[in-house]
């Protein structure tokens, strides 16, 4: 390495602390998930959960709230013991730390919501096997501090819950003419409005996702290669 | 994979890393264990709050049900509902092998239907009337069974009659959204409403859904099915038929009146 790198290596270590709360990098922190690099649309990760909780929105929200609340705090944690963690338990470590947040979820869930607890039973246990937090815990958290490990998980975590909740809005719409169970369409005075079975499928899920992505990549110019 | 201050001396040694893992068990476990412990009443009593609306719900309208607060639920319950446990010959059970009080809200329906159906409990909730406690509006029995892909359980409610069906509350675990999963619905649970288990000889045949939707000219015997969910439907009457025949004995002994009606 040289000297010059060296130097400016180490410039940067000093500047760091002088990053302002919200700096336009923190910011990119918590917007390129929710956009450019959805963990769903973009990444393509979570699409299970993202297909089977999708029927309604009032599972679906209480799905993203569970999601959001299990990705910035697993991934405050790890950064917390970043310098801690064993590099070749690493795997297990993150593992562990998702479990137990996930188990609370669910455990608080049971006691406060149980009809919700019903509905969604395993998919909240499964947010263990979510891609997405794992994978903002290895490729982010490990090597960040706290706070950017906060904003990151933030931003994951609405990326993935404004798109589910989507997809659940059009489900819910045109296969059950509701919306968190309020039949829009005999409100409106179109009581025999056809519902779409399609849509309760998983099947709709696939359709309104796919769109979804047509519509995001057809605006931002992403393309795979 | 970035480098880290010391990553590759004390952390890579196997005492770091045991000594790691083992804090981290009692860490993980300890936290777990208090919240489990912390949270285990209020689960009790949000499961309670939920059989008890289920078992209401077969006589009731889900819709008020679901208009009344949980209080207003558990006070509702405490004054319409009398239940007691009955075996398989319709003898009254208060106390199981242990000697321990047998509640019939706590009755697993799952735990005993792993079991021979000749060593089971049997839970019957009593409906009764508003202002006559002596008498009873109508039984409701709980069920258990199996669906197409998971299990399906629920409860049905007789009238005082113990023939005419006042009404039916099922729910599953994993059947087809749209297809199976209907039988949650009230427009499938409301078909079972009227319909009877004896026919005319005094036996019982309970009441089949059968295959197909939109069949007409039914008898009091038959519900119309639900398109695309045989299966389901089959476990349905299946799951119906099998309680209604282990309650039957305790049918008998309430016809003869050997049982007090209360």
């Amino acid at each position: 390495m040289s000297t010059d790198t060296l130097e400016q290596a180490q410039e940067q270590v000093i500047e760091k602390p002088k990053e302002e709360l919200l700096s336009k990098r923190r910011k990119r922190l918590i917007s390129d998930p929710l956009n450019e690099d959805n963990p769903i649309t973009v990444q393509v990760l979570g699409i299970c959960s993202a297909l089977a909780v999708t029927v309604k929105l009032e599972p679906t929200l209480i799905m993203s709230i569970a999601v959001v609340f299990v990705i910035v705090f697993s991934n405050l944690i790890i950064s917390l013991l970043r310098n801690l963690i064993p590099n070749r338990v690493r795997i297990i470590v993150q593992l562990a730390v998702i479990a137990t947040l996930v188990t609370l979820v669910s455990e608080v869930l049971k006691a406060y919501n149980y009809e919700m607890y019903k509905v969604l039973g395993a998919f909240v246990g499964l947010i263990i096997t979510n891609c997405i937090v794992m994978g903002r815990l290895e490729a982010f958290a490990m090597g960040n501090k706290p706070y950017d490990s906060i904003l990151d998980g933030i931003g994951s975590g609405f990326g993935y819950a404004w798109i589910i909740l989507t997809v659940a809005f059009f489900r819910e719409l045109f296969g059950s003419g509701s919306l968190f169970d309020f039949k829009i369409f005999e409100a409106i005075g179109l009581a025999n409005f056809p519902t779409n079975g399609l849509m309760v499928d998983s099947i709709g899920a696939f359709v309104v996702l796919g769109v979804l992505i047509w519509v995001q990549r057809s605006k931002t110019g992403y393309v795979e290669h | 994979m970035p480098t880290r201050k010391g990553g590759y001396n004390v952390q890579q040694s196997n005492a770091y890393i045991i000594i790691f893992t083992a804090i981290m068990t009692v860490v993980v476990g300890g936290l777990l264990s208090l919240a489990s412990q912390g949270l285990g009443p209020a689960q009790k009593k949000s499961i309670e709050l939920d059989t008890k609306t289920q078992i209401l719900a077969s006589v009731m309208d889900r819709e008020q049900l679901k208009k009344m607060k949980p209080n207003e639920i558990l006070e509702m319950y405490n004054q319409r509902i009398a239940s007691l446990v009955v075996d398989i010959k319709g003898e009254e059970i208060e106390k199981d092998e242990k000697g321990n009080d047998i509640v019939a809200e706590e009755v697993s329906i799952l735990k005993n239907y792993k079991r021979d159906p000749a060593d089971r409990q049997y839970p019957v909730f009593k409906y009764i009337n508003e202002n006559d406690p002596s008498k009873v509006e109508a039984y409701i029995l709980p069920l258990y069974g199996a669906g197409l892909w998971d299990k399906i359980w629920g409860y049905v409610a007789l009238q005082s009659d113990l023939n005419t069906i006042a009404g039916a509350s099922f729910d599953h675990r994993a059947e087809t959204p749209g297809l199976g999963a209907r039988i949650g619905s009230a427009e499938i649970q409301n078909r079972f409403v009227g319909k009877e288990i004896y026919n005319p000889k005094g036996e019982l045949v309970s009441v089949t859904m059968i295959k197909g939707e939109g069949n007409t000219g039914l008898d009091e015997h038959t519900v119309d099915g639900m398109s695309g969910a045989t299966i389901t439907a089959r476990g349905l009457s299946d799951m119906l038929k099998k309680y209604l025949g282990y309650y039957e004995s305790y049918f008998k002994k309430i016809n003869s009146g050997s049982m007090a009606k209360l």
